[in-house]
């Protein structure tokens, strides 16, 4: 078991290899489907114009995220300001969806892990090795179980895009994932889609 | 007429925070087929402390609250529309309460309307009307992860060697498992859908997800079909999680409906190892949840 505190240097990085189990602890980020959206638009293609406070985000996200980790969540959070806002249950959502995005995203923040579910494709997979970063697995579903390893939050960007599609700001402590895809080209759901295919093609066969 | 408004809100969240005990149990039973140490063995132990986590704290099970499927059958004197209010309603109470997360979201401003009301078709509600005394109430929630992995084919599929019988519904079935992979949060439970037009399969292919793991179709050769389907998508190896392992399908339900001529629709409802699905009764007075 590899215990990794946020920042995380490019060294802990490489030395992280598919199917190691790792606990994460320090601040992260929360951002799914309208975040990325909204990131690759605004700030790293600029076909849409920076509008109200996107440029003063922005630079919150270079210092937040610089060698750290962005989470694919849409959590539910009780309370109504920074003060009672509490994580109830924040387990990954599937990300490959953010397939598109990733890799550029990865790279203009020097992001150095996704964590999320079901894994990521080639073009995320060769942002890993240039970035270099990983891509750590949570357990789908297991929201109430994840939730109680965020022990503050600290932060919310981007309210408006709704509450599963906030950028949350938050503290976590032992965090449970498994490498899924490295920064050496190793990807297990590559491996696992491959030998699924053989077995696929075999039973159609018959 | 009664307001059962409190009542359906405690109906949410059960359905939200405490997985029923038959899938409970079947995802027991697959953690001893997975390797000591592996992901797959992992993923099921966690999985498992999360289901027990949640109960005891009213908490969702999974942040995705899914989409709320309710069937309502309700004796004649029954007043729908007062029914649908009260559904409504408790949506909202139980979003308040964090039993439900904000899911309803307008997708032409992109605008999540943050109480779960949207339109009139989010909750998704279901009337039919029925002899007897008992109103019933069944809920679903379904999230988005394993909506996603859904697939609709349309018999034959050359490129599958599927054609229109059961033989060409098997392989597209393992075909959808398959692309699946681990993305619908395996280990899943298939529902399938035979015939009907794209609308009503679909449908039908959810509907018949609200019955217990393990019933099998009445019709020996669907049944047949369903215990195949189950073992075959776990010889893909796909696991929990994706992770690679012996469970990822835990169980297949199929249903058949009439066709059109020119049509064979086949729909495969992919649904999480979070299988969130409860009933409430009411009779008389009292009102009794499964």
């Amino acid at each position: 078991m590899h215990q990794i505190q946020t920042p995380i240097g490019d060294e802990v990085i490489r030395s992280l290899k598919v199917g190691d189990s790792v606990t994460l602890s320090g601040t992260m980020v929360t951002g799914r489907d309208a975040a990325h959206k909204w990131m690759i638009e605004t700030f790293i293609k600029q076909t849409r114009p920076a509008q109200g406070d996107d440029l003063q985000v922005h630079e919150e996200l270079k210092k937040l995220l610089n060698g750290s980790v962005i989470y694919h969540c849409g959590p539910v959070v009780t309370g109504k300001s920074l003060q009672e806002y509490r994580f109830i249950a924040a387990g990954p959502t599937t990300s490959i969806r953010e397939e598109p995005y990733q890799a550029d995203v990865m790279k203009h923040f020097n992001i150095k892990g996704v964590i999320g579910k079901g894994g990521m494709g080639a073009k995320t997979l060769k942002g890993c090795e240039e970035t270099p970063g990983v891509y750590f697995h949570a357990i789908g579903g297991a929201a109430s179980f994840l939730a109680q390893t965020v022990t503050k939050v600290t932060g919310v960007f981007k309210l408006e895009f709704g509450m599963p599609e906030a950028m949350w700001v938050i503290e976590v402590k032992d965090f449970p994932v498994v490498v899924t895809m490295d920064s050496h080209g190793g990807s297990q759901h590559a491996v696992v889609d491959e030998a699924s295919k053989k077995v696929l093609n075999d039973l159609l066969s018959r | 007429m009664r307001d059962l408004t409190n009542e359906i809100v405690e109906l949410i969240r059960r359905t939200s925070s405490s997985l029923p005990k038959d899938v409970e149990d079947r995802l027991r039973t697959s953690i001893e087929k997975e390797a000591p140490g592996s992901a797959a063995r992992g993923a099921l132990e966690t999985i498992l402390k999360n289901i027990e986590l949640s109960r005891a704290n009213s908490t969702p099970i999974c942040q995705d609250t899914g989409t709320p499927i309710f069937y309502v059958h309700y004796p004649v004197g029954w007043s729908t529309i007062q029914l649908r209010r009260q559904i409504r309603a408790a949506m909202e109470e139980a979003t308040k309460k964090s039993y439900m997360r904000p899911n309803a979201v307008d997708a032409i401003y992109d605008k999540n309307s943050g109480n779960n009301l949207g339109g009139d078709d989010f909750p998704y509600i279901h009337f039919e009307e029925v002899e007897g005394e008992e109103l019933t109430i069944e809920l679903m929630l379904k999230g988005g992860g394993c909506e996603n992995v859904g697939r609709q084919y349309s018999l034959p599929e050359n490129t599958l060697g599927a054609g229109r019988d059961l033989a060409g519904v098997r392989k597209v079935v393992l075909d959808a498992v398959q692309k699946a992979q681990g993305q619908g949060c395996a280990p899943g439970i298939l529902g399938v859908a035979i015939g009907g037009d794209r609308g009503s399969s679909y449908i039908k292919s959810k509907e018949v997800l609200f019955s217990e793991m393990g019933t099998r179709n009445d019709d020996p050769k669907l049944a047949a079909l369903e215990e195949q389907l189950t073992k075959e998508s776990n010889e893909l190896g796909i696991g929990p999680m994706g992770f690679g392992g012996k469970t990822t399908v835990l169980d297949t339900k199929i249903t058949g409906l009439s066709r059109l001529p020119a049509s064979y629709f086949v729909s495969v409802s992919y649904m999480c190892w979070a299988y969130r699905r409860r009933k409430m009764t009411v009779k008389g007075e009292e009102v009794m949840y499964d």
